[in-house]
């Protein structure tokens, strides 16, 4: 082979992965462009404000909302990142503050599977835990079945978080003969506070998107209700409801679900993105200033 | 690490700090920790033994290995037999990852390797957006467009173009023609969902190999292309192959867009065009209206498999990365 046909073969070549590019990210913005076409113009005021009642209610053309599913949307997840919350943090610090534990590192092989684990199994999980021993579908269960997905979520991005953290930071907080839960709450966790925060709302926008186990826990509910002992409904799991519904005018209130669900997912993606970016930028530069003392050594 | 209070000589030194800094709050501090982390030993060990006594009956009514391989689900007549589900699992899921693997590469590649940084970037960030969306909404979107396009414009024409020139074709995709929800479309759907981590792992599978690497190829005189193949790609490929197993692993559990697209049937034979069921997909379609008590339990049990299918997965991945990170460093 000579070297031009070397290039071209080199140059083809080049071309393909460009073009398989093109195969993985073209879909993408189909997506999201039926998503935001179609979602927007299904958008009104009685989107909102309306219950979802009964099939015959949108036939009839009744107005009609999801006001029940986002409504029970926030209050199920909330509760859930409330429960999942001190679990996972305290899973993150004991993998980045105690690396010295055996079981830190029992935890982080845990931790990873977890993250593997399919949601489904969280929602049978919860179904056996909660819902058998209450007695019936309820909203808590839902947000114990969301827990089960966050915690792992937390504690892996709170453990990346704080291990960025340099260990200087814990030898100054010691050395002033601070025990070792004041340098992690006074010094570790300040520093990382906003790496930590953004773990929470990925970890809140993962949950926020799954349907599959608040099918199986808080099992959804066509009217609003705020009791947290009751069948409740939630974006995600009415989505597929109204999806596989024979309704068109469900069909068109899910393109309005499916709308918000996204809208709200990307703006946490950005957020996630700028904040890791500062993140990688101030250890980019801690890690400048120890090169440079170490040239002054 | 020690404690501070060792670092102090004097035993009145330590009476005269407040008693908030003195020994007990360390020890109180790590046994809360230890304590609440212990909830993920709960959850990844407790999860199996739960799905297990929950999926009991199921398993001492049918057996083991005759419910895994048991072939017909009834449940009116109270039968039941997960291998439709096993096999359907498996065929989307091996599907899916065949049809990733090659784009996910080529675009591992095109980022790391050709792009513009800013077009990398640009990349990156699509890419993991698209593993951000959540399933249910790629599975609204796939039920009202792509699913009757497709349909309409590929497995129509095939279905009739078998019908008159390929009669051998029939069997395999299904003597009754296409079904809209059906397991072509699923696993289409799947290899898209997936694409996102397949490409994230061989990105930073592709991101390890050293740069001295790469200029010992450059010295020999290798071009662009030439410096990945001999330099890159063999150095990247066990970490792109625990890529690929944690993907499937993905795959295999992927509940919504599968369980919207897939059709739902429970009967075996399974045909390409044809609708089929898989485990997670199952589980979300009957379990909701399941009344009989041993048709609860199968589905538990069907669960618990699917755990042990998916942890033994993530196991085998996460040694191979292990592995890979100490080869690395020595």
């Amino acid at each position: 082979m000579n070297l031009q046909l070397r290039y071209f073969r080199g140059n083809l070549l080049q071309w393909g992965t460009v073009f398989l590019t093109a195969l993985v990210v073209v879909p993408l913005l189909i997506i999201i462009l039926f998503i935001v076409v179609n979602g927007f113009s299904a958008l009104n005021l009685d989107f909102f404000t309306q219950e979802l009642g009964s099939p015959a209610r949108a036939i009839q053309g009744t107005p009609t909302g999801l006001v029940a599913s986002i409504v029970g949307t926030i209050i199920i997840d909330t509760i859930g990142l409330a429960i999942a919350l001190p679990f996972g943090l305290a899973t993150g610090i004991l993998m980045s503050e105690f690396p010295e534990h055996p079981f830190a590192s029992i935890a982080r092989i845990l931790v990873s599977t977890l993250n593997g684990m399919p949601a489904v199994l969280m929602g049978l999980m919860a179904y056996a835990l909660v819902v058998k021993n209450t007695g019936g579908f309820s909203a808590f269960s839902g947000a114990v079945a969301l827990s089960f997905i966050m915690i792992p979520i937390i504690a892996r991005t709170t453990e990346s978080v704080l291990r960025i953290t340099p260990w200087v930071l814990r030898e100054v907080g010691l050395s002033l003969g601070l025990p070792r839960w004041r340098v992690t709450f006074s010094l570790v966790i300040p520093a990382a506070r906003a790496g930590i925060i953004t773990g929470i709302l990925i970890a809140f926008a993962r949950a926020a998107g799954e349907a599959a186990p608040l099918l199986l826990t808080s099992f959804g509910n066509n009217y609003l209700t705020l009791d947290i002992s009751e069948p409740m409904d939630s974006l995600p799991q009415r989505l597929y409801s109204l999806a596989i519904s024979p309704y068109k005018q469900w069909h068109v209130l899910g393109w309005g679900g499916a709308i918000i669900l996204l809208l709200f997912v990307i703006i946490t993606f950005f957020i996630g993105k700028m904040v890791n970016k500062q993140l990688e930028k101030n250890s980019a530069r801690l890690i400048n200033i120890k090169q440079e003392e170490k040239g002054n050594e | 690490m020690s404690s501070p209070q060792d670092n102090v000589v004097s035993g009145k030194q330590v009476s005269q700090l407040p008693a908030i800094y003195r020994k007990p709050g360390d020890t109180v501090f790590k046994f809360l920790i230890l304590f609440m982390s212990g909830v993920i030993i709960f959850l990844a060990l407790g999860m199996g033994v739960i799905l297990w006594i929950e999926g009991a009956p199921t398993f001492s009514k049918f057996g083991y290995w005759d419910f895994l391989v048991g072939t017909k689900w009834d449940p009116i007549a109270q039968i039941h037999g997960a291998l439709p589900f096993i096999i359907g699992t498996f065929v989307t899921s091996l599907g899916a990852i065949i049809l990733a693997i090659i784009p996910a590469i080529g675009v591992a590649i095109f980022v790391s390797e050709f792009a513009p940084k800013w077009l990398a970037e640009l990349i990156n960030y699509t890419v993991d957006l698209l593993a951000a969306i959540p399933s249910v909404v790629i599975g609204l979107w796939a039920i009202f467009n792509f699913a009757p396009v497709m349909r309409e414009f590929l497995l129509d024409p095939i279905f009739l173009w078998a019908e008159e020139n390929a009669n051998w074709l029939l069997p395999f995709i299904g003597p009754n023609g296409p079904s809209t929800y059906n397991l072509f479309s699923a696993t289409i759907i799947l290899a898209l969902m997936i694409v996102p981590y397949t490409v994230a792992l061989a990105r930073d599978a592709i991101n390890l190999v050293p740069r001295e690497q790469r200029e010992a190829a450059w010295a020999l005189g290798a071009t662009r292309w030439e410096v990945l193949e001999m330099a890159v790609l063999p150095y990247a490929t066990s970490g792109i192959i625990a890529g690929v197993l944690l993907s499937l692993a993905r795959a295999l559990g992927e509940t919504m867009a599968v369980a919207m697209l897939i059709g739902n049937s429970n009967r075996l034979p399974l045909t390409l065009f044809g609708p089929a069921a898989t485990m997670p997909s199952l589980i979300i379609n009957e379990f909701r209206e399941a009344v009989e008590e041993i048709h609860l339990t199968s589905l538990m049990a069907v669960g618990f498999y699917l755990f042990v299918i998916t942890i033994v997965m993530n196991l085998l991945a996460t040694y191979i990365q292990k592995r890979l990170i100490k080869g690395r460093t020595l």
